[in-house]
């Protein structure tokens, strides 16, 4: 990786960054939105089921144009945030990483639900019956044997998260060592003279990661499947 | 022994489904006897608090556990009833160790149950400990699974169907476990079941349900002796309980002696101790009837009887409920029932009619295993509990 330019250096890290983050701060909310769309049932389930999922439809320049209404300076809860703490998200690092969680979380979401609604509900109630309470049936029970659909889900909004552009784009915009994630890198070379090798070059590393993300992940969900279905020589 | 009778008296509708069910349990193992689709599952569901009845109440001693009334429900997790259930429900992410102690941190230090050593000592899991529920074997899971309900202090078991997914050999691995955990562990047990072998080997006492009802209860002998009951207990497998005490081994001919009521039965040979009381069930219908003593004959097995009851309304046959005449020199004069299914053709031929005497003749073959009850479990009902 010696011949990488500081620019493109930059954004590799800046990538990793934010995706990391955007990950990371969706992960409770992804566990407890899964849990709200698998175990429950209320009026306007249908509705909070298709905003989770509306991303995953939506152009993401819309949803980039949404985020900027909403969480920009001038914004409903931006404005809010900007006014009494200074803090923004517009056109900041922490922008392109809010972007990047909006658009994988339904990702994130769907594999963690799916597993939820395959664990055994007659496990956590026999757990219940055992003496433990909701909260320790669902932290002793119900995390563990849905924590494969958990890294699942995880490494796949991480993948998305590390090519998200369009949102991005829209929100954050393509500032160098701000917001210029990989993406938005490869789209700038794009569009000079001269920038085949680098393009090439950042795409390879970009296939890279995504593919080490996948492997990481098959290798996490292995051993952990190993671990739950109960084999005495690991 | 923990003798807080349980009482529940309990209304619930899904639908077509209705359960209206008057049950009292006191101490020892209490059989719910029924077959599939009379409501046990809902019963067991409604006991762990897993599912809310209509109307009615639930109660174990003084203690309340649901009163639709006062607004009480009591969540499963407070409840403190240990369940088995039929398919284990092992934690398969926690070793056999790990499932053995979930529960034993909960908060009712008043009544210890038992220890870790001593459940793992009693139901034989010390070389299982280390393991991982997936690679035990369905009885192995079903101990772990008993140990484990132990474990979290229960005020009373709740066992549903524990053998119904084990073939005969795993069966009578459990069951002496079983047997011996009311004893051991001071406990009350419900057993829910529909094989009548596995109820008359272990229960006290039984509770007949049909269609959301608790038809009939009371002891095992009281209940199978009535031959209003027996359709509900199954044609085929209709038969009454005796209560008898080992009297002796004929080695040479590989026989048991049985005494009750003063008489001898001959069975093949039981492993058991002479002076030890067991359950005999007699089939109806492997019963024959004669007027008098016969001679002449193969059939060991010649009790004296007297007719106390007909049903007439089974096609070509007649089921007849016949009591033992006590031998003269015998004193213990507790009625003990045989139940008989002869053809209404030689009904008629014997002429026989209430209060009749006759002689019931029962082929010793036709008494196996699967036919005897409990060792100790008569004793326990005569003497007094420790």
């Amino acid at each position: 990786m010696d011949n990488l330019s500081p620019q493109e250096w930059s954004a590799l890290m800046l990538s990793l960054k934010v995706a990391l983050w955007a990950t990371l701060g969706s992960l409770p909310l992804g566990v407890f939105t899964a849990w709200l769309l698998a175990r429950t049932k209320f009026v306007g389930h249908g509705v909070i089921n298709g905003l989770v999922h509306l991303p995953l439809v939506l152009p993401p320049v819309v949803v980039g144009y949404m985020l900027l209404v909403v969480m920009g300076r001038h914004g409903i809860v931006g404005g809010f945030l900007y006014q009494n703490f200074g803090f923004s998200f517009a056109f900041t690092w922490k922008g392109a990483a809010l972007a990047a969680a909006v658009m994988a979380f339904p990702l994130m979401v769907r594999g963690m639900r799916l597993s939820l609604e395959a664990v055994d509900r007659n496990l956590e109630q026999t757990a219940l019956t055992l003496g433990a309470s909701p909260v320790r049936v669902f932290v002793t029970i119900t995390l563990p044997l849905m924590l494969p659909g958990i890294i699942a889900g995880t490494v796949l909004a991480f993948a998305r998260a590390l090519g998200e552009f369009g949102a991005t784009i829209t929100f954050a915009s393509n500032i160098p060592d701000e917001t210029r994630t990989l993406p938005l890198a490869l789209y700038t070379l794009t569009q000079a003279p001269g920038g085949e090798t680098a393009t090439l070059r950042l795409a390879i590393i970009a296939t890279i990661i995504a593919f080490m993300a996948l492997i990481g992940s098959e290798v996490l969900a292995k051993r952990i499947k190993r671990l739950t279905a109960g084999d005495d020589h690991e | 022994m923990n003798n807080a009778p349980l009482d529940m008296d309990v209304r619930f509708k899904r639908g077509e489904f209705s359960l209206n069910v008057q049950i009292t349990a006191v101490g020892g193992i209490t059989a719910l006897f029924g077959r599939s689709g009379v409501g046990k599952s809902t019963i067991v569901a409604i006991l762990a608090g897993l599912l809310r009845p209509d109307e009615g109440s639930i109660r174990l001693g003084d203690h309340v556990l649901f009163d639709s009334a006062q607004g009480i429900d009591i969540p499963p997790h407070l409840r403190g009833v240990g369940c088995v259930f039929q398919d284990a429900r092992l934690f398969p992410h926690l070793s056999v160790t790990q499932n053995l102690t979930y529960g034993i941190n909960r908060l009712n230090p008043s009544h210890r149950v038992s220890t870790y050593d001593r459940v793992v000592d009693l139901l034989g899991l010390k070389d299982l400990v280390s393991r991982r529920p997936l690679s035990l074997s369905g009885g192995e899971k079903q101990r772990v699974s008993i140990g484990r309900a132990l474990l979290s202090n229960p005020r009373f078991l709740l066992m549903d169907e524990p053998l119904a997914n084990l073939d005969g050999k795993r069966k009578d691995e459990i069951l002496p476990y079983i047997e011996h955990i009311c004893e051991a562990f001071s406990i009350p047990v419900i057993y829910v079941s529909h094989a009548i072998d596995e109820v008359i080997r272990l229960a006290d006492t039984l509770v007949l349900l049909d269609s959301g009802q608790a038809v009939a209860q009371g002891t095992v002998e009281d209940i199978m002796g009535r031959l209003d009951l027996s359709p509900l207990t199954g044609r085929y497998e209709a038969g009454a309980v005796l209560n008898t005490t080992v009297l002796g081994h004929d080695h040479g001919v590989e026989l048991t002696r049985l005494g009750v009521l003063g008489h001898t039965l001959f069975t093949p040979k039981i492993d058991l101790n002479t002076g030890q009381n067991i359950r005999l069930r007699l089939r109806a219908r492997d019963i024959s009837l004669a007027l008098g003593a016969v001679d002449g004959t193969s059939i060991l097995n010649q009790l004296p009887v007297v007719v106390k009851s007909i049903n007439m309304d089974n096609g070509p046959h007649v089921e007849l409920s016949l009591a033992i005449t006590p031998d003269f020199e015998f004193e213990d004069n507790q009625p003990q029932i045989i139940l008989a299914r002869i053809t209404r053709k030689s009904f008629s031929a014997l002429n026989l009619a209430i209060g009749k005497p006759a002689h019931a003749l029962i082929k010793a073959v036709a008494i196996d295993r699967r036919s005897l009850g409990s060792f100790g479990k008569t004793n326990r009902r005569k003497q007094h509990p420790k």
